[in-house]
């Protein structure tokens, strides 16, 4: 997986491209996130627009973000997500937990900044 | 002549893998060979290759912890339009009765826990036991002509 993280008016917004799979970008997730939080960050948005696959694991790892930048003070919503990832968010019941947005303008506004 | 003739039953193939997760995507893609031709939607293919990821993740890392002197079996086959999915790691086993319900509320955020949920969920049957031969056997099961709904 690769990521780079790119700043709009006071949110991190980090790009995610590729898979988000055990042993394959899941931990690369986590110490991107925890990078961020620790450089104070705290409105985080994650673009999963060219994210192409995702498993439990990595799921996972996107709660385990939730929790961390939330426990932080912060807030970490999601940006494009693909069909079938959104698919595996609802199964679990996890899309009700995570703030989802289609357009990257109104995703930003969201953090009041 | 037909151009409607259904492919034959096709397999059993058999694996034997190295405890590595990068061996799960030769898996996936020998599982979609497999499926090449037979009335099964990408969507539907889609579940089947996650249900199978998650199914290989779960033997090598919970059931041969990693440990890559330790194998995983798989065996596939596609019998009256039927795909069957054997996987046997070497490990010693878990309880699938005890694995806790990834939907109760106090499991929601928790960072593990979803692997066998999804795959109950993305396939038709799952079936959990302790093999002859040692290590847990998970077996698969979709009827490829039913959709995931």
């Amino acid at each position: 997986m690769k990521t780079s993280v790119r700043e709009v008016r006071g949110v991190s917004i980090l790009d995610l491209k590729g898979k988000i799979t055990i042993g394959s970008g899941d931990v690369q997730l986590r110490e991107t996130i925890n990078k961020l939080v620790e450089d104070g960050k705290k409105n985080i948005l994650i673009n999963m627009k060219e994210v192409t696959t995702i498993d439990s694991s990595g799921i996972g790892e996107l709660v385990g973000c939730y929790t961390s930048v939330t426990n932080k003070g912060g807030k970490l919503k999601l940006l494009h997500l693909p069909p079938k990832i959104s698919d595996v968010l609802t199964v679990t019941q996890l899309i009700t937990v995570f703030d989802v947005y289609e357009a990257e303008p109104e995703a930003v506004t969201s953090y009041g900044g | 002549m037909s151009a409607s003739k259904p492919p034959a039953d096709a397999g059993p193939v058999r694996m034997s893998l190295s405890s590595r997760f990068e061996n799960i995507e030769m898996a996936q893609h020998l599982c979609g060979k497999l499926l090449e031709g037979r009335e099964v939607s990408e969507e539907t293919k889609h579940w089947i290759l996650m249900a199978l990821r998650e199914a290989l993740a779960n033997a090598i890392k919970h059931g041969n912890e990693q440990d890559l002197d330790k194998r995983v079996h798989v065996e596939m086959r596609v019998d009256q339009n039927t795909l069957e999915v054997r996987i046997r790691d070497e490990g010693s086993g878990f309880d699938p009765e005890r694995v806790s319900d990834p939907l109760a509320p106090e499991n929601r955020l928790k960072t593990s826990g979803r692997g066998i949920f999804y795959m109950k969920t993305f396939m038709d049957d799952v079936r959990f036991g302790r093999h002859e031969g040692g290590g847990m056997e998970i077996v698969l099961t979709k009827h490829l002509n039913a959709s995931r709904e």
